[in-house]
Formats: structure tokens, C-alpha cells, sequence
């Protein structure tokens, strides 16, 4: 609570302070009413956010950010309790985004410009055992390496959770892989037995994804399959196996960003600047690392982003 | 569930002919086991899509309606939600602006801070002074000390986001509870249809709800705050109807003869007289709505759960135990402060006219100490908020800690893990999975009749129906087996430790502490350290339902064991009895009511884990509240968690009857 504090310093005689504070001068905009931004519990999009809603206050926006559920939120951005949503991947959260876009209240708001990337991965060190890796072939052929004494003679492959979907058992059935797929019940249980088995060195093969920190802490690979293409998902006899499909690797997602449906009404301005809004997957990672690895204060990382692209955002803001 | 139901039947009576149907349905069941699923058709294991009844869209039309259409005329129903939730957020943002933010004028970034919040010195001095006046300097020290551990370790800030909810949800329970309670007391029919209601308050996990709650009051604090007291109402009503009856009889006698009213009779006799029983219940409130922060802070309340909840996103152990911890502390402080509210001597009057001071002393020095620390917190500021240089951390070496476990015990931990699954766990759930519904619904009935009689077995039979009619079965089963398992090892090592806690006194105060801990601890933080020595998978949920569920276990063994009358060990003694008979001859029998309503609330707590372990992957009806949670499909989320209501009602029917049998057996009552 870095405020000035109008009352109190009345109490210290200062009263000359106070009024300028609390009057900053603010640009013309639509609407006074601060503009609510969720915040989620992972720090690429907290970054996301904080980016976003420096821009706007430099716009002269009031803005706020809101705690909120990944999921749950989508029941606030339809009654327009919150505003926008910075975050939304298509892996993830594709399901319920167009369930919300069609109910008319929530806009899809176009993509980040960051790209999802998830896939199977191991740690490098699983390259000894297992020579022929990132071939998914060759590490069908060394499958048993990956068994624990529940999944064995199978291999055993970490799944994200049920709702995030991805056809991991349908593409270990299309590809006729010796690999039992377990799903984790949440990306911290998925981290969690990662960071376990880099610790011991022990086979682990598991779902990454990317923007995240897992990958630049953990040194590894995505395992290469077939290349994705939408043939592949969608007609059975495209790929090796004729009678199936998901029978190749995931595809990429864009990342999408989603706001309440009164927000061009209310702040135009503010919608065409999150419209606008841009960011690469490098960029991302490197803030994600500096954050979370380097253990830099985020707030310290987004000004920093913000002062070093003065060019990028002023674009975003202009009417 | 079943094998517990039926070790318990030969206990319960001289009936010859039971015991014969019990151990024919025992080798029915072997033989179904051994012969497996080719027996029957496929339909008696699972109900196809197409004959289950659509329950799950009329609650989601349902909920639809109620959220879109439904009006009294010239209010919606939403508009009368939403305006409730207002007016909730009236005194919750004043405490919020007390404790954390300070009180603003405008809003969001633009805001400015008019008027700083308390500082820590002044809260810290409110709850010493509250300590002194429940009851001692020894107690006032004991709150100052552990509110001022959550500034030294740097929890405050998100620590007074939590406060500030909770002094806001407790009244709110407490009052709501007691209203319902008054109203029970009065009209035995309206008890009689509260009593459901209470139950499924109690065991619906809040995540099947918390998505109509959302659209219903808005997202935010309120709307945590709302589920909060949703969550914790139901022991305060339950406890305060259960004391307003204790009340003797010759007390209200009393009030009548001396010509109360009908309200004077209420407020001015039965509740006072009922205090010391109301307290505990809002102990109860006040663990409840901490055990809730995590999940409230889901649905943007904030605060230490939140904290939790972000450190093991970046797999931060110590950081998540830490903001866990305080949760712990700042439960712990609340808990005693209660308790000696509760049996807090009546103050002395005294007629002698004295100054403000003299009678309000701890008033006016907690006012003078908020007014000078917020004058001085202008000019300096560590007197306002803690200095950040001066807080500590034990962070990263628990962090090394499991790191250092994980790389030497791992094989070792392996072993007994896979030991546990095979003997133990698999053959569990094979059994239930491999019976045809039919006759588990069977077995189930006939215990229910044993039990309790017609109105039990029309119970269980119509609740079994709903669960297998709306195609939740074979989730159900899996429920019933990794609750049962769980359970099952609660109570192996809960059982023993509240006998040997009852008989030995430090060792007592130790497993008290202990259990304590286990409850308040958020389990998410102990969560990811066990998926990292145990893989995510069933026995990593055992684990940590079995941390959590052990408490009422040891608990209820203890008190089972103290409460027996000095007077019957005594006989014992002194008609010879080895320590040994002492034990198994008088104590355990005696103490068998007590350990029956201890494994009750083993398996309700059990049930209540699940939700929070389907985040390990678990493939039980936790996971489909779950996953309808992340898909806000309001139908779906209900219907399973009412299903695992249901799973809890018909064990505590049961247990409570077969609990009551025993006590008439044993001629306790």
C-alpha cells in the first residue's frame, strides 16, 4: 500500500499534498469505471495480464485485477461481473470459450500471437537409454523402460488432466503404442512427478506444454510424431493407420484472449488495445523463466517489458 | 463399505437366521468374484445412456430458468440474489478496507487511500486484548504470539485478506445457524424437514455448486463468502438445537412461571443458559470457513489460499507450506479465543460508579494504540505495515528436504506401495466392480432392514436407485472403494492411537496437536509431496484421504475410552482383570458407540477428500463434480455430488443405527 493517504496526511498538516494524487490528470476515456482483468494462478499469464493492464493505465484506463478460476471465470465474464480475460488457451480452454461466445455475451477477442505447444516429452537423459528418441517409433520400441510395476510390461505415459482432452489414449490406440496412458488431475501433479523423476534420474514420459517454466528448467524433448494436420484427426484413413485417426502428434494452438460483450460499448478504446495486443512465445518464455527461476519480482519484469517496448504498445492504444 | 456392514452383523445379535443369509451372500459374492462379469449382461454393471433418466438436464434447465427467467413480478429472481450479495458486501469490504487495503475513495486503479488500514501493532494489540479479556495473560500471549509469527514469516498481508472474510462469514453462520435453529426448537415439523437438508449442506462437495453460485451472486469475495457459509452452517444449527433441548427443563419452567413472553422465554433464558453448548458450534463455524479458503479463493477470494494454491502451481513446497501454516496459526489462534469465550467466567458487577477508563480499560488502550500507530505509521512507515527485511523463511529446505527423501527412499517407498496395491487396494475395488448392481442394492437392503428397520431399508433402496438411475454407479463403486480402503487404514492406525492417547497423557497432548495440524492444513500442500513420492494414481488420493480423515478417528477412540464411568474399570480391577482383558473385555466394548460415530465422521470426511484428490486423477464421482466444474455444466456437477451425499447418508443411517443397537446392548442408554 504504496498510496498516498489523503486523510491521514490532512492529520499531519500536509494538506497542501494531497489533492494531486488523487486528481492525476487522465486522458479522455469512455468510461471511468475501472476495467476488471482476472488473474489465474500461472505466471505466463499473470505476466499476460499485468502487460495488458499497464498498457491500458498508461492509456489512462482505470483498471482492476480480479482473483479468479480458470473456468470459473467464464460465469463472470458472461454477467459482466469481470471484464476480460487475457489467457485462454485452445487446448485447454476451447470448450468453454465457445460455449460462452455462443451464448452473444462474451467476445473472442483474436489470439495472443503466443503459440501453444504441447506434446509427449521425456528428459534428456532418457536419450541413453533409449538411443532412437525423439522418434516416436524407436521409443515405442523401448517402451518397457518407461514401466512402473502397475503399468508393466507397458510403458507408462503422464497424461494431462481428463478435461484438457489431447486424445492421448485414442492416439496410443491409432499408433499401437505399448504405453498405458494415466491422466494427472492437475498441471501440479503432472510438475510434481516430473521434478520427482528428474531428481532420481528415473524414466518419466509425460505431457508438456509450452509457455511454461517446465521446460527451461528441465533439460528434455518433445517426442517427434507424425506431423498433426486436420485430415489426420478428422479422417480415419489419412496416416499410418488406415482405419483410424489421431494417428499423429498434437496440433499447435493459438492462444486467445476474451472479454464481456458491453466491453467495445463501454471502453472502445480499451477493446481495440486488447485486440491489439501482441506477444511472442519467446518473449513469454524468457519473462517466465526470469520470474520463475530467477526469482525476479513480477512487477519489476512487466515494467520492464512495458519501458522497452514503448513503440509496440503506443500502436495498440492509438485511436 | 459392505465388508465393514457385514463384519458388523454377527456382533449385533443372536439372530440365526442372519447369520446364515450372511454367510450364504458371502459365498455368493466369492463366487460372482471368481466367475466375474460373463455371468450377467452387460446392463447389470452399467446402465446404457439411453434408460438413465435425464436428471442432469433438468437441473441445468432448471438452474437456466432460475437464472434467466424466474421472477416474483417486479423483481427476477437474480435481481433478488444479486442485491443480497450487495448487501453482504457492505460489511465485508468495510473489514477488508479495516484489515488490508485501507479505505478507498474510487475505484480500481484509480482508487486513492483515504484512511490507511489498522496497522499490524493495532491488530495485534485487538486480539491480545481480546485474549486477556476470554481469560488470561497467558492466552492473550499466546494469540499476540501467533499473529505476530504470521507477520515474522511474512504471511500479513494475505493473512488479513483471510481475517477479513472470516470475521464476516462466522457472524453470518452463527446467526443464520442459530435462526434455524429457534425455528426447529419451536416446530418439530420444520426440524423434520431441515434435518435433509443439513445433510446435503454437509456433504455435497462445495465444487458441485459452486458454478450456480457464481451466476447466482456475482464473482468475488461474496460469492466464496456465500458458499463459505453455506459449507459451515449446518454443525452450528445441529449443535445449537442439541443444546436449546439440553436446556433442563426447570429452567424454562422457571421463565414461564416468572411470565416471559414467548421471545423473553428465547433470548433471555434458553440461549443463555444454552451458551457454553452454542460455542462450541461456533468453534466449528470458525474451522469449517478456514478449511474452505482454498477453495474460496478459487472463485476470487484471495487471501493465504490463494497463496497456497499458486505456490505449488510453480512447485514452491515451502512456499505453499508456509501460506498452509498460517492457515494452521491463524486457525489455531481463532480456535482457543473461541473456546475461551466460551467458558468465560461471568464478569463480577459492581454498582460503584467508575470513569470511562476504568470500565472500558481495554477500549481505550487498543483506540489510543490504533490512533498513534496510524499517525506514526505516516511518518514510519514499519510501524504500519511489518518491514519486509525482517521476515524469514524456511522455504527451500523442505523443498530439499522431500528432494533428499525422494532420491534415497523412493525404491523403498515404491515397495510397500505396490505391496499395498496388490494385496489390498486392487482386490477391493475388483470386488465391487465385479459384483452386479443387483446385488450389491441387495446386500445393502437387507443390512439397512437388519439395522434399522423398514424406514432405513426405504431409504437406502430409494437413494441406491437414484445413484444407479442416473448412470453414476460404476463411479459410485469406485467411490465406495477408495473411501472404504481409506477408512479401512484410518482406522487400523487411528483406533490405537486415540486408545493409547486416552491412556497415556503426553503422548495424548502429542497426537492432538497432531490431528489438529492434519485438519487445518490445507491438504493441497501436503498433496504435491506425496505425488512425488507415490506417482499420481489411487494410492497417492489413499494417502492423502487418509491424512486427513484419521483425525475424528483418534479423536472419538480417546473420548470413547475417558468417558467410560471410573466406576465399571474399577469392577475390572478388582475382579482380577489383566491389563490386557482390561482392555479388550471392558474398555473396547464399552467405548464401541463412541468409536462407531468416530468411524461416521471418518467416512463423511473420507467422502469430503475425494473432490480435493481428484486432482491426483483419481476416476471416482469426485472427479466427475470435477470435471463438470471445469466445464460449468451445473446438471452434471449436481447430480454427482448428490450422489456422493447419498453415499454418506446411507453410511451414517447405518452406522447410527447399528451404533444405537450396540448402545442397547451394552444398556448404555
Amino acid at each position: 500500500m504504496k498510496k498516498t493517504s489523503r486523510f491521514a496526511l490532512a492529520l499531519l498538516g500536509g494538506l497542501a499534498m494531497s489533492g494531486m494524487t488523487a486528481t492525476a490528470s487522465f486522458a479522455d476515456v469512455e468510461s471511468n469505471d475501472p476495467i476488471k482483468l482476472t488473474l489465474h494462478d500461472w505466471t505466463g499469464q499473470l505476466l499476460t495480464t499485468k502487460i495488458m493492464g499497464s498498457v491500458l493505465q498508461k492509456a489512462g484506463y482505470n483498471i482492476e485485477y480480479v482473483q479468479a478460476d480458470y473456468i470459473a471465470q467464464f460465469a463472470g465474464l458472461k454477467e459482466g461481473d469481470l471484464h476480460v480475460a487475457m489467457e485462454i488457451w485452445e487446448t485447454t480452454g476451447r470448450e468453454a470459450m465457445d460455449e460462452a461466445v455462443a451464448t452473444g455475451k462474451v467476445d473472442n477477442l483474436g489470439e495472443t500471437g503466443m503459440q501453444a505447444i504441447e506434446e509427449w516429452w521425456y528428459p534428456s537423459y532418457m536419450k541413453e537409454v533409449c538411443p532412437g528418441l525423439p522418434n516416436w517409433e524407436a521409443l515405442n520400441d523401448c517402451a518397457e523402460a518407461f514401466a512402473t510395476p502397475e503399468t508393466a510390461p507397458k510403458g507408462r505415459y503422464l497424461g494431462a488432466p481428463v478435461t484438457w482432452g489431447g486424445f492421448d489414449d485414442e492416439r496410443v490406440e491409432a499408433l499401437e503404442m505399448d504405453f498405458e496412458v494415466i491422466h494427472a488431475g492437475t498441471d501440479a501433479a503432472l510438475f510434481a512427478e516430473l521434478e520427482s523423476a528428474y531428481q532420481r534420474k528415473a524414466p518419466v514420459l509425460l505431457w508438456v506444454y509450452s509457455p511454461h517454466w517446465a521446460p527451461a528448467k528441465f533439460e528434455g524433448e518433445w517426442v517427434e510424431f507424425p506431423k498433426y494436420s486436420a485430415d489426420c484427426y478428422n479422417d480415419p484413413s489419412w496416416g499410418s493407420n488406415e482405419d483410424s485417426a489421431y494417428d499423429c502428434g498434437k496440433p499447435t494452438g493459438p492462444i486467445w484472449k476474451v472479454a464481456w460483450s458491453g466491453l467495445k460499448d463501454k471502453w472502445p478504446g480499451a477493446h481495440k488495445a486488447i485486440e491489439g495486443f501482441n506477444l511472442s512465445n519467446d518473449e513469454m518464455s524468457q519473462m517466465i523463466i526470469d520470474v520463475d527461476l530467477k526469482g525476479k519480482d513480477m512487477d519489476a519484469t512487466v515494467n520492464q517489458w512495458v519501458e522497452a517496448n514503448k513503440g509496440r504498445w503506443s500502436d495498440w492504444v492509438k485511436n | 463399505m459392505i465388508a465393514s456392514v457385514r463384519n458388523m452383523i454377527p456382533a449385533m445379535g443372536p439372530i440365526k437366521g442372519a447369520k446364515i443369509f450372511w454367510i450364504l451372500a458371502l459365498l455368493t459374492s466369492v463366487f460372482f468374484y471368481i466367475e466375474g462379469k460373463g455371468l450377467f449382461p452387460k446392463w447389470m454393471f452399467k446402465i446404457p445412456r439411453k434408460s438413465q433418466l435425464p436428471i442432469k438436464k433438468y437441473f441445468s434447465s432448471f438452474m437456466e430458468w432460475l437464472v434467466e427467467d424466474a421472477n416474483f413480478g417486479f423483481f427476477t429472481f437474480k435481481e433478488m440474489t444479486r442485491s443480497f450479495s450487495w448487501l453482504l458486501d457492505v460489511p465485508l469490504s468495510f473489514s477488508t478496507s479495516l484489515l488490508s487495503t485501507g479505505f478507498l475513495e474510487g475505484q480500481g486503479s484509480q482508487a486513492v487511500q483515504i484512511l490507511p488500514p489498522l496497522s499490524w501493532i493495532a491488530v495485534i494489540a485487538v486480539v491480545i486484548a481480546m485474549g486477556h479479556y476470554a481469560r488470561d495473560w497467558k492466552l492473550a500471549a499466546f494469540i499476540g504470539g501467533c499473529f505476530l509469527y504470521l507477520a515474522v514469516f511474512g504471511q500479513w498481508d494475505s493473512a488479513m485478506v483471510t481475517l477479513a472474510s472470516i470475521v464476516i462469514a462466522v457472524p453470518f453462520g452463527v446467526i443464520g445457524g442459530l435462526f434455524l435453529a429457534i425455528a426447529a426448537y419451536r416446530s418439530p415439523t420444520f426440524e423434520k424437514c431441515i434435518s435433509p437438508v443439513l445433510d446435503l449442506m454437509q456433504t455435497i462437495p462445495v465444487f458441485a455448486y459452486l458454478v450456480p453460485i457464481l451466476f447466482l451472486f456475482g464473482f468475488g469475495p461474496v460469492a466464496a463468502m456465500i458458499a463459505t457459509i453455506i459449507y459451515a452452517m449446518p454443525p452450528m444449527t445441529r449443535i445449537a438445537i442439541m443444546s436449546l433441548k439440553g436446556v433442563p427443563g426447570e429452567l424454562s419452567d422457571f421463565g414461564n412461571m416468572a411470565g416471559c413472553t414467548k421471545r423473553q422465554l428465547m433470548w433471555k433464558v434458553l440461549v443463555p443458559s444454552a451458551t457454553s453448548g452454542l460455542m462450541v458450534g461456533v468453534n466449528q463455524v470458525i474451522m469449517l470457513s478456514l478449511n474452505m479458503v482454498i477453495i474460496a479463493s478459487m472463485i476470487g477470494a484471495g487471501g493465504l489460499g490463494y497463496d497456497v494454491l499458486s505456490s505449488l502451481r510453480r512447485l514452491d513446497i515451502g512456499g505453499g507450506l508456509e501460506a498452509g501454516v498460517g492457515i494452521v496459526v491463524l486457525a489455531i489462534a481463532l480456535d482457543r479465543l473461541s473456546q475461551a469465550f466460551a467458558t468465560r467466567p461471568d464478569p463480577i458487577h459492581s454498582d460503584i460508579p467508575q470513569t470511562l477508563i476504568r470500565r472500558h480499560p481495554w477500549t481505550v488502550t487498543v483506540t489510543i494504540i490504533a490512533i498513534v500507530t496510524l499517525v506514526l505509521g505516516l511518518v514510519i512507515p514499519p510501524i504500519q505495515s511489518y518491514p519486509g527485511v525482517m521476515e524469514l523463511g524456511v522455504g527451500t529446505s523442505l523443498a530439499e528436504f522431500v528432494k533428499w527423501i525422494n532420491i534415497n527412499y523412493f525404491d523403498t517407498l515404491e515397495g510397500y506401495k505396490t505391496f499395498v496395491l496388490v494385496y489390498f487396494m486392487v482386490p477391493v475395488k475388483l470386488v465391487l466392480l465385479k459384483m452386479p448392481w443387483a446385488w450389491t442394492i441387495l446386500l445393502l437392503s437387507v443390512a439397512a432392514w437388519q439395522l434399522g428397520g423398514v424406514r432405513l431399508l426405504a431409504l437406502t433402496l430409494s437413494l441406491c436407485l437414484f445413484i444407479l438411475a442416473t448412470g453414476m454407479w460404476e463411479k459410485a463403486m469406485i467411490t465406495v472403494y477408495l473411501c472404504g480402503v481409506s477408512v479401512i487404514i484410518a482406522c487400523v492406525f487411528g483406533i490405537p492411537i486415540g486408545i493409547v492417547a486416552a491412556e497415556n497423557q503426553r503422548f495424548g497432548r502429542i497426537a492432538q496437536v497432531m490431528i489438529d495440524t492434519l485438519q487445518t492444513l490445507p491438504s493441497f500442500v501436503y498433496l504435491i509431496p506425496v505425488v512425488m513420492l507415490f506417482r499420481v494414481g489411487d494410492f497417492s488420493a489413499l494417502v492423502a484421504v487418509v491424512l486427513y480423515a484419521i483425525a475424528p478417528a483418534v479423536r472419538y477412540a480417546t473420548h470413547g475410552i475417558q468417558q467410560i464411568p471410573p466406576a465399571l474399570i474399577e469392577a475390572g480391577v478388582t475382579s482380577g482383570c489383566t491389563k490386557r482383558q482390561l482392555l479388550f473385555k471392558i474398555k473396547l466394548p464399552l467405548a464401541l458407540p463412541e468409536i462407531l460415530l468416530g468411524l461416521n465422521q471418518t467416512i463423511m470426511l473420507a467422502l469430503s477428500m475425494l473432490v480435493i484428490t481428484a486432482l491426483v486423477g483419481t476416476r471416482d464421482l469426485g472427479q466427475e463434480v470435477y470435471i463438470a466444474l471445469t466445464k460449468a455444466d451445473t446438471g452434471r456437477g449436481l447430480v454427482a455430488g448428490l450422489s456422493i451425499a447419498f453415499i454418506a447418508i446411507i453410511a451414517d443411517r447405518m452406522i447410527a443405527a447399528g451404533s444405537k443397537k450396540a448402545k442397547q446392548r451394552l444398556g448404555l442408554g
